[in-house]
């Protein structure tokens, strides 16, 4: 399973870097331009480390690794928000070794308090909630439901896209964005943009690994 | 894109080493970190803590030495330092008697040196933190994360550093801090944006007679656009902003710091100055001290800001304290 998981990472790390000029460019229409550039530089260095892990790591540990990472190298807002999210993450998976779907559904449900905890902030603010929390309630809803994984990942990505179309109707309340007032409204969050390119990059490579 | 650097991933790196080189009568780069410290060492005293993303300079490095910071961590450019390396620096200048750490009001450097902060108190130091808030551009209100923090950062290193060098503890170098933070204003305008190394583009694009008003120090956009006017027009523009947010009275003495965004030259800053002072002086306003420089930049920027600071005999004293640092130099 670890080498699953480290696959996984590396999936998503790739999905990152191929779309660095986006989240950048999104970021300069509302932000500081540095989104894509950051993120990209922070899960770059995560997967150097995961990958120097014993090869017995269980899921908290590699998790772990990713979020301590991120918090040392992505700098900006993102660097604790998604560093908070791993670390909790890591926290219910620990000593995990193959993760099913109810240690899936207190992960998800951890890294998300971890951010609204440190970034103080809720739904509607335009900010990653917006992809993340939808994405959650649609992964849970699939769970209860008894469907696969797959599918309910699957559901949380398309959930998680609708929520990045949401930020573009609101205006920002938190975050550098929310300085901008009246301005923000029209651009999509980069925030909530990187959250659903994690999902999508996760769900494509759990469908491809069937 | 034309820049003088090597490397765009390298630019934080070799600007350190070049300041360490430079000014090693005053700093020293802690080894393995983005961090400058005062080349002495910790003192017995409480140290002050600062920094933010890269591409302010010489904020905060250059305000490093006697009367002002004892550390200052350097981000990548715009981009808050990490967790790591604040509890580096406060750790390397803990002389005991506990950091106060001096923050920008950004969501990034406020998480990133509260996650630090909390890192460094759990190993014993005593940590406070005081936040910098005088951009008047941004309104303050429930929908904002804020106003931002931007030049009116200085008078804090400055005036809390004259503080804690002349030995008060901790509690009261953060009062004064946060005095001179409830005194301060700033605005700022831009007539031209500035290029990040690493994304290699204009951060925004103006119009050949366009300015952006109450622009903010990384590039992010202001509160509006406007035509190109002349100086005074546009200096009278920013000073009645700050006043009508922070009233002065006659015979209320401030200090006024006229600040460069990187691509504006001296020149300019003194024909904005003579135009504070005309305004200020012509409302019997005391301006008892002036600064005019680049004092915290956004790289090439071209553009400045205006910042006022109130004065009562206690701010007063310790702004005309000494300082000796590699950008801040008064006896």
């Amino acid at each position: 399973m670890s080498e699953r998981v480290v696959a996984a990472l590396t999936a998503i790390n790739n999905a990152i870097s191929q779309n660095k000029q986006l989240l950048t460019d999104l970021d300069a229409a509302i932000g500081d331009a540095d989104h894509g550039i950051n993120m990209t530089r922070g899960f770059g260095a995560a997967l150097v480390k995961v990958n120097e892990l014993a090869a017995a790591s269980d899921v908290g540990m590699i998790l772990k690794t990713v979020g301590m990472t991120l918090i040392a190298t992505v700098g900006g807002a993102a660097g604790p928000l998604y560093g908070t999210a791993f670390l909790r993450a890591a926290k219910a998976a620990q000593g995990v070794i193959d993760v099913d779907g109810q240690t899936a559904v207190r992960m998800f449900e951890a890294a998300i308090e971890g951010i609204k905890q440190r970034g103080k902030a809720t739904r509607g603010e335009k900010t990653m909630l917006d992809a993340l929390e939808p994405a959650y309630e649609a992964f849970i809803n699939g769970i209860n439901a008894e469907k696969l994984l797959i599918e309910c990942l699957g559901l949380a990505c398309e959930a998680a896209d609708k929520g990045v179309e949401y930020t573009k109707t609101i205006i920002a309340t938190k975050g550098r964005a929310s300085y901008l007032g009246e301005r923000s409204r029209g651009h999509q969050d980069p925030g909530a943009t990187s959250s659903y390119i994690m999902l999508k990059a996760l769900a494509d490579f759990c469908q491809s690994g069937r | 894109m034309k820049k003088v650097i090597n490397q765009p991933e390298q630019v934080v790196e070799e600007m350190l080493e070049g300041v360490a080189l430079a000014h090693p009568q005053y700093v020293k780069r802690l080894e393995g970190f983005n961090v400058l410290t005062r080349a002495d060492g910790p003192a017995a005293k409480v140290a002050l803590v600062s920094g933010g993303g890269s591409g302010h300079e010489p904020a905060h490095g250059g305000f490093v030495g006697r009367g002002m910071l004892d550390a200052a961590i350097a981000g990548a450019v715009f981009t808050s330092p990490t967790p790591d390396q604040i509890v580096e620096a406060v750790k390397a200048v803990d002389g005991g008697k506990g950091v106060l750490l001096v923050v920008k009001n950004y969501t990034g450097d406020i998480l990133n040196f509260e996650m630090a902060s909390e890192m460094a108190m759990d190993e014993g130091i005593q940590v406070e933190t005081v936040v910098v808030n005088d951009d008047v551009a941004v309104e303050n209100s429930t929908w904002t994360t804020g106003r931002r923090g931007i030049a009116g950062t200085i008078f804090v290193h400055k005036i809390a550093g004259a503080q804690a060098e002349a030995g008060a503890e901790l509690p009261e170098v953060k009062r004064v801090a946060e005095k001179v933070i409830a005194n301060v204003r700033s605005m700022g305008m831009a007539l031209s944006p500035c290029i990040v190394p690493a994304a290699g583009k204009a951060s925004f694009s103006l119009a050949e007679n366009e300015i952006e008003i109450g622009m903010g120090i990384h590039g992010e956009p202001g509160t509006h656009r406007e035509t190109m006017r002349l100086a005074d027009e546009i200096a009278a523009q920013l000073l009645k902003k700050i006043l009508n947010d922070m009233p002065v009275d006659p015979d209320d003495e401030v200090a006024v710091m006229v600040n460069g965004l990187g691509g504006t030259p001296l020149m300019e800053l003194y024909i904005v100055n003579r135009k504070i002072r005309e305004v200020l002086d012509n409302s019997g306003v005391k301006v008892v001290k002036s600064y005019v420089g680049n004092y915290m930049t956004s790289l090439e920027m071209a553009g400045f800001s205006v910042t006022v600071l109130k004065l009562d005999q206690e701010l007063k004293e310790l702004l005309f304290a000494p300082a000796d640092t590699p950008a801040l130099v008064q006896f």
